[in-house]
Order: structure tokens, then C-alpha cells, then sequence
């Protein structure tokens, strides 16, 4: 309980810088909204004459401008863009901070297994993501009703898109603690999340434009791609599945190669 | 009963060496001194010891328990200070020592603030602007408030004023009085002598030495110097003798044996002066270096 409580308080203002950027994010798109709304046949119009591979890439093919949810789903990547920074950042930095920092040696110096301290850390990473999910829930559900100009809500397509955050982050935390634990040191986080969230992201556009499929199936961009929750109100299973594994094993690695790991001394 | 047990102790980081079948106990109440040069193995058994790292090869035992397997439930009765100390920034020292004291089951807090004032630690500050000596305190007093069974010290003293350095070993003693066991890492050998019964030499990875500090000064060598005018000091080359130098009419060298065997031959001269004394440490040290 002490470690946990000792990561909550670290990460507590990452948090609420994390949750207030991305609900502004929401705020100025969705603000923006009824000016689209409003030209819609013309916005419409305007992306088919964008390159179907442009549109591909970019996730915004199958959405409609015109509708809320439409709109929304468009500004969805984006969110999930930051979430996953956010995550893949708390995943990376998890164990390996104790290591950069020398802090491990005197962690692991007291007398509490690898396990409990795993476990602990890893609980207090989720929960800050649970609240960073809550928030954007909670503005989202905010923005979208104050500006949606009178329009329908298919609430079952939103809650769906909501809740994906929550798989959807736990795939880039816990993928990016076993690289963490692959690698035999991690100086710096950032180029580490940068390039895995960019990566995966790449990789999901790039598919889908020249349409290979086994690409796009490594990403949870494409697991849990706004565009298709929109479109059919409905995860696109299987590949939702391939996420959920890819956690499990992503953890149970952990917690493995954890027990196992030398750490490094600071002479 | 043996505190510390290892048995052919290996540690092999990838190809690199780290220490080679390091075999020693130390016994309980004990202060064991632990030397050699940096880069020797020292930080890599005492981390062998906290399961920071894992052997190669081999096993290591404290209070009878295997160091892997009962790990934390060993650690709650060790107090260590690491040679160089790193703490979490942005906390203040308290707020450190509360979360150190934390995981262990008695109760701190008094020894805590004992501690603190015995290191005359400012515990409002925050960690980040403290200055090295500093910050060893705040590992001094860590690694020593729960009052552990057995102190690890790895070159505890470096950043550390004279005066701090003699408070530290006041309380070292103290806390060996109230009945702890000390391993004390060090390449600093008037610190060992000043405070160790034993003493383990270790040299490129391998125990080359394990000795009473007593007998370690005083069974081996004699260091005699002589002075004498136009005297050859290649007459003294007998058995035994070692390290001959000649300077400004004084001849000096190491002795080891039949103590009248050397002085019957330096009786045969006619000589100005004579000391014939114990080596230092640091010059037994010396010699092991060689």
C-alpha cells in the first residue's frame, strides 16, 4: 500500500495535465462542431475530393461529418493518440525510472518481493489512467451534449468508444513495461513511447492505404478504430481480442522477467 | 552461529567478471571488513547479498536463510547504505524517511528522529538540494532505522566530513554493542582497522585473504630499516627478505620468519640505527596488491 501510495502522489500531476489537455482537446474540436454541422453537404463534398488513401490514412473514411458522432470519431484519434503517449510513458518509465534514477537500489534494498512492488506500481499506473479515462468521459459526455445542435446521440456507439479507452490504454502501458524490461537500460522515456505509439499508429495508416491486412492487425489503432465503433455501433471482434492477449502476455512477461532482471548499480 | 554464509559465490556479467567462487561467513556480532580496490567485486557481493542481482553460480545465506528465496523476509532485518546514494526528487527527507521506514513491521519513527538529530539532518529540506555529504546522512540514517541485525555498510564514509566520519563510527560501534553484525565494505584501510575484527582481502574478483586483523599485522611481516655507513644491503638477501631498498645510507625491507635469524645478521654489523616495526595495513595491502 505504501508504494502505491508513494506512485499515486508522483504521478497525480501528469494526470490532471494529461486529463485537462485532452478534454480541452475536446472542448476547442467539438466547439467547432455546429459551424461543420452547418456545411456539412459542402464538408461532405469537399473530403471526396480528397485521395481515398489520404482519407484512409487518416482514419476518416467512413465518418460523416454532419452527424455528432461522425465528428467526434474524427477527433477520437486524437484523443487516442494522447492516451496512448500517455500510457506507453507510465508503461516505459513503470520499473525502469527506479533504474535511471539509481532509485532501485534502495527500493529493492527493502524487505518486499519484486512481485508486490510490480503489482503495486501497476495499480497505481492504472488507476491514474482509470482517472484520466473518467475525466475524458465525463467532458466528452459534457462537450458533446452542449454542442451537438439538437442532434440524435447513438449512445450505444458512444459508451462503446468511451470504454475502449480503457483496453486501449492498458494495451500501450503494459506492452511498453516489457520493452522497458527488454532493453538493458531506458535513459529517456519519451523516444521510447513516441516511437511506439507512432510506430503502431504508421503501421495501422499505412495498412489500410495499401490494404494489408496483417499490418493493421498489430495495432490498436486498427483494434479499436473510431471510425468502424461509429460506423456499426459495435468492437470490431476478433481483433479486439488480439489486444486483450497482447496485454496478457505483455504482463505475465513482466512479471517474469522482472523477478529475474539484474539490476544495474550506479559505480 | 554465521550470519553471512557464501559458498563458491559466482558472479559473471555477461563475459565480464564479477567475483569468482567468493567463499566467506561472518559470524554473528562480528564487525567484518571487506577490501579491495575499486572494481575488486565488493558492490557486486553485497548486491549478490540484497538480491539485486542474481549468481552465476553458487550461494549465499543470511541468518541461515537463502538470500533469493527468503529475500524480503531477510531484508527486513538488514540495514544497508549503498556507496552511492540516490533518492527519489522532489521528496522532502521526512517524507523519504517515513517511506523507508514504511515497510518495515516495528515501529521507527523514534529511532527515526534519534537518528536525524545524531546526523544533525535537516528533515524539512528537499532531497534534491541537498549536497552529497548530505545526502549520505539521509542513507545513514535509512539503512539504520529499524534497527536492523545486520548493517551492510559499501564505502559508507566517502562524502563524509571528519567529524561526521567519527559520529558514524561511534554509532556503528553503538550499534554493534546493542548487538548487530557489521559487513564493511571499503578500499580505505585505516577505516577497517580502526573498526573490524576480521577481514576479507579481495582481489580481481577472487577472496585472496581472509584474516584476523591482528594476525594480519602482527604474525606476517616486520619492516626493519637500518642505517649503517657503506654498508651492502645485498648482504641481507636471506630467505624471507623482501622489498630491499637502499636510500641516503639507510637500508629497509620486509622480514618474514625466524626473527633471530635477521637480527644475528644484523648484530655480525656495525650499524648507526635500527626500527624494527609492524607493517600498516595499507602496506600489507600493498604487498597483496603486487
Amino acid at each position: 500500500m505504501n508504494i502505491f501510495k508513494h506512485e499515486f502522489k508522483i504521478k497525480l500531476r501528469s494526470v490532471l495535465i494529461w486529463s485537462v489537455s485532452i478534454s480541452s482537446l475536446i472542448l476547442v474540436f467539438m466547439s467547432l462542431f455546429q459551424s461543420f454541422a452547418a456545411e456539412a453537404a459542402l464538408v461532405n463534398q469537399l473530403m471526396k475530393s480528397f485521395p481515398k488513401e489520404l482519407l484512409i490514412a487518416f482514419g476518416m473514411q467512413d465518418l460523416d461529418w454532419s452527424t455528432i458522432l461522425g465528428f467526434f470519431g474524427l477527433l477520437f484519434v486524437f484523443c487516442q493518440i494522447c492516451l496512448a503517449i500517455q500510457a506507453a510513458n507510465y508503461g516505459f518509465s513503470l520499473v525502469s525510472i527506479e533504474e535511471s534514477e539509481w532509485t532501485a537500489d534502495f527500493l529493492l534494498s527493502k524487505p518486499i518481493a519484486r512481485k508486490q512492488i510490480l503489482t503495486s506500481k501497476l495499480l497505481a499506473a492504472i488507476t491514474c489512467l482509470v482517472i484520466t479515462e473518467a475525466v475524458v468521459w465525463v467532458s466528452s459526455f459534457v462537450f458533446i451534449n452542449f454542442f451537438n445542435d439538437g442532434q440524435q446521440i447513438q449512445l450505444k456507439a458512444l459508451i462503446l468508444l468511451l470504454v475502449s479507452m480503457i483496453i486501449f490504454q492498458l494495451f500501450f502501458l503494459s506492452v511498453g513495461m516489457l520493452i522497458s524490461l527488454l532493453v538493458k537500460r531506458i535513459r529517456s522515456v519519451t523516444p521510447f513511447s513516441m516511437a511506439l505509439v507512432f510506430g503502431l499508429y504508421t503501421l495501422n495508416a499505412f495498412g489500410s492505404m495499401v490494404g494489408e491486412k496483417s499490418l493493421e492487425i498489430l495495432s490498436p489503432f486498427k483494434h479499436f478504430s473510431p471510425s468502424y465503433i461509429v460506423k456499426y455501433a459495435s468492437w470490431e471482434f476478433p481483433l479486439v481480442w488480439i489486444s486483450v492477449i497482447a496485454i496478457f502476455i505483455a504482463v505475465i512477461g513482466t512479471y517474469i522477467l522482472y523477478e529475474k532482471r539484474n539490476i544495474a548499480s550506479a559505480v | 552461529m554465521n550470519i553471512i554464509e557464501t559458498d563458491h559465490l559466482t558472479k559473471y556479467y555477461g563475459k565480464a567478471r564479477g567475483i569468482i567462487d567468493v567463499s566467506l561467513n561472518v559470524e554473528e556480532g562480528e564487525i567484518f571488513g571487506f577490501i579491495g580496490p575499486n572494481g575488486a567485486g565488493k558492490s557486486t557481493t553485497i548486491r549478490l547479498f540484497l538480491s539485486l542481482i542474481y549468481p552465476t553460480k553458487g550461494d549465499a545465506r543470511i541468518f541461515g536463510k537463502d538470500c533469493i528465496k527468503f529475500g524480503p523476509e531477510i531484508r527486513q532485518e538488514i540495514g544497508y547504505l549503498p556507496s552511492e546514494v540516490f533518492y527519489y526528487e522532489g521528496m522532502k527527507v521526512l517524507d523519504l524517511l517515513e517511506y523507508s521506514a514504511s515497510f518495515y513491521k516495528k515501529d521507527c519513527s523514534k529511532r527515526l528522529f534519534e537518528l536525524a538529530d545524531l546526523m544533525e539532518l535537516d528533515l524539512k529540506r528537499r532531497i534534491d538540494d541537498l549536497s552529497y555529504g548530505n545526502k549520505k546522512k539521509v542513507g545513514i540514517v535509512q539503512g539504520l532505522l529499524h534497527q536492523p541485525k545486520l548493517i551492510i555498510l559499501d564505502e559508507p564514509t566517502s562524502g563524509l566530513d571528519p567529524l561526521m566520519q567519527q559520529k558514524f563510527f561511534n554509532l556503528i560501534r553503538e550499534e554493534h554493542d546493542r548487538g548487530a553484525t557489521v559487513f564493511f565494505s571499503s578500499h580505505i584501510l585505516g577505516e577497517v582497522q580502526r573498526l573490524c575484527n576480521r577481514v576479507a582481502i579481495i582481489k580481481e574478483g577472487s577472496i585472496i585473504d581472509i584474516q584476523d586483523i591482528k594476525t594480519l599485522q602482527k604474525n606476517n611481516y616486520k619492516k626493519i630499516q637500518i642505517t649503517a655507513d657503506g654498508m651492502d644491503e645485498t648482504r641481507f638477501n636471506i630467505d624471507g627478505v623482501s622489498n630491499i631498498e637502499k636510500m641516503d645510507g639507510m637500508i629497509s625491507f620486509f622480514y618474514k620468519g625466524d626473527i633471530n635469524t635477521i637480527t644475528r645478521l644484523i648484530s655480525s654489523e656495525k650499524i648507526a640505527d635500527l626500527t624494527v616495526e609492524d607493517l600498516t595495513l595499507e602496506e600489507i595491502f600493498m604487498h597483496y596488491y603486487e
